[in-house]
């Protein structure tokens, strides 16, 4: 087996543009690994041979001189993209057996670039979930091993990220409504970003939760992720909510000079019970900044604590209206009914029967929330604490901040299976300190810092001002070069 | 507040999500985990603030009231669990 799949974006582009390797070399490479890789449960719908007629598509382009950047890079795609002719399930059973008849905005302008999608990627149900525990296909499991325990890649982008940390594909598309990029990125070592609220398309995105979904790149580096979130943005008609604003060149920002810009330190990201190691970490990333020439400044987000709680009324709610549709007559699964059963027997077993216990309860939540006598008590108070919690950080913005810098994770990856007999809200919490940028609609990246005493990777997060993806990409370029973090997981799988 | 296995079965109902009866009582207490947990909303001074209807300030965009896709019948039906004729075919909803 070659080592090709191992390679970035970056290096692969210049050596397909030099010509010494070519698309179908790297693509079978990483279909090899991918194949000896079953262990991970990160591919739950592979695509060989589409991969290498697309491969084959994407050398001639390259040999006909009409190559854009991402042209022959073999990609995983989350299960949560509609993929034409291609299952596309959201690791739900609802929807099994549906391969959709259009390709998601997102996955279409990555093939009109060239790409190769290798296949599509396990992930938490409807992308519920912060564990990959929750998928109709059973775990995803995170490369890095420390004991005999498998660990949790995170979720619910856990595949996409196991996928990259394995070296299964170049990158790999996440999506992120509470976390769900950044959380497994920093659990598995990689590089994660979400891009700001109407960024990238959501449209042939199964969507969760409409006001907080986006999509974005999953890589081995910043670099990786300025070169791919390029391609994945941009305006689209077909979703009202994405921004008809400019996209630039992302890459050529990355000059790794932050000098003079204002690194925000928010008091209220200082848990308690928060682990040491996470302490540590992000106080040598600040010291790294700093080194780097940035200045850093004490910052309050005084309704940070009430994040969480917010973001438990409105997701659900929104889930609960957009899952609606999952009802057995349009597509996926229909139960099996008995005689006599009507309308309503088939919504309610099919509905028993496709979804699983943490979207069931995420519906039910959301019905509740949204029925009359509650709505205004619980649905309207936490969109107007979403209001607050949006000002706070257009306050410390307002003040001269260009970013600010957060542990991502209150953990490293946990066991699988650890968090069985926890009640929800205990998992729920492994969102803590990514959920505020989605409410806020902010983009947000995770960037892999230094190891635990265990061995296994912690991640930092910067959150930056809205559109201003590329100046974040580039303080998330200048704090990896400083954090010089270039541990991979050893290969047992 | 605390639900009951009453409201539990309400909720589920209005979710169109059969959950049979000795299953209510578990559910009922995850509700309340669940809302016990949200309940620290009411901290929260919102006297005056208005609900946020959208996170980034824009104006939907609009375009001429034209069709501009259709005749996809067969697409359509394409993933239906069950089609017949050119329909949706459901359960008898009239009698």
């Amino acid at each position: 087996m070659s080592d090709l799949h191992k390679l970035t974006i970056a290096d692969a582009r210049d050596k397909l543009r030099a010509k010494e390797i070519t698309s179908v070399e790297l693509t079978q490479s990483c279909l090899d690994a991918i194949d000896a890789a079953d262990a991970l449960g990160a591919y739950v719908h592979k695509t060989p041979d589409l991969a290498i007629a697309a491969a084959t598509a994407a050398d001639a382009r390259i040999a006909a001189g009409d190559a854009p950047d991402m042209c022959g890079i073999p990609l995983g795609i989350k299960d949560l993209f509609c993929t034409q002719g291609v299952d596309s399930q959201a690791a739900s059973g609802i929807l099994k057996g549906f391969k959709p008849e259009y390709e998601s905005t997102v996955s279409q302008k990555l093939k009109d670039a060239g790409t190769v999608m290798l296949g599509k990627l396990n992930m938490d149900e409807f992308a519920m979930g912060s564990s990959n525990e929750t998928s109709v296909y059973g775990d995803a499991v995170n490369p890095w091993k420390v004991d005999e325990r498998n660990l949790t890649p995170g979720g619910s982008s856990g595949g996409s990220a196991s996928a990259v940390a394995a070296d299964l594909c170049l990158a790999a598309t996440g999506t992120d409504t509470g976390g769900s990029i950044r959380q497994p990125a920093a659990f598995t070592g990689i590089v994660g970003i979400k891009p700001t609220y109407g960024r990238c398309s959501r449209w042939g995105i199964v969507a969760f939760a409409s006001s907080l979904d986006q999509a974005g790149p999953m890589t081995k580096s910043v670099l990786d992720a300025a070169i791919m979130l390029e391609t994945m943005c941009g305006h689209d008609p077909k979703d009202s909510t994405s921004a008809d604003i400019a996209v630039p060149n992302f890459e050529a920002m990355l000059t790794g000079d932050i000098r003079g810009k204002k690194i925000g330190i928010p008091k209220e990201y200082r848990m308690d019970g928060m682990p040491a190691e996470i302490e540590t970490l992000w106080q040598s990333g600040t010291e790294m900044l700093r080194d780097a020439g940035a200045e850093i400044v004490d910052i309050s987000l005084p309704h940070t604590k009430y994040a969480l709680p917010a973001y438990y009324v409105i997701a659900p709610a929104e889930a609960s209206s957009n899952l609606a549709r999952y009802d057995g007559v349009r597509f996926g699964l229909r139960a099996t009914l008995g005689a006599g059963d009507g309308i309503t027997e088939m919504y309610e077993k099919t509905r028993a029967e496709g979804f699983g216990p943490e979207v069931q309860r995420r519906v039910m939540i959301g019905t509740y929330v949204l029925s009359a006598g509650f709505y205004d008590a619980y649905y309207n108070r936490a969109r107007r604490v979403r209001t607050l919690i949006k000002k706070d950080f257009e306050d410390v913005f307002a003040a001269g901040v260009d970013a600010i810098l957060t542990p991502a994770t209150p953990s490293a990856a946990f066991g699988l299976g650890e968090m069985t007999d926890a009640d929800p809200v205990q998992m729920y919490l492994n969102d803590v300190f990514t959920v505020t940028v989605n409410l806020a609609g902010l983009p947000g990246i995770s960037v892999p810092a230094g190891l635990d005493a265990q061995g296994l990777p912690l991640g930092l997060q910067l959150i930056g001002r809205p559109w201003e993806e590329g100046d974040l990409l580039n303080t998330a370029y200048a704090l990896e070069q400083s954090a010089g973090f270039v541990a991979k997981p050893n290969k047992w799988w | 507040m605390s639900i009951d296995t009453a409201t539990a079965a309400k909720v589920a109902k209005l979710a169109r999500i059969k959950v049979e009866e000795d299953a209510l009582p578990a559910l009922a207490q995850e509700f309340n985990t669940i809302l016990g947990f949200i309940e620290q909303l009411n901290e929260v001074d919102v006297e005056g603030v208005e609900p946020m209807t959208s996170v980034t300030p824009q104006r939907l965009k609009r375009r001429v009231d034209e069709v501009t896709d259709g005749s996809q019948q067969d697409k359509v039906l394409k993933n239906a669990p069950d089609a017949r004729e050119g329909f949706f075919v459901v359960p008898k909803v009239v009698e």
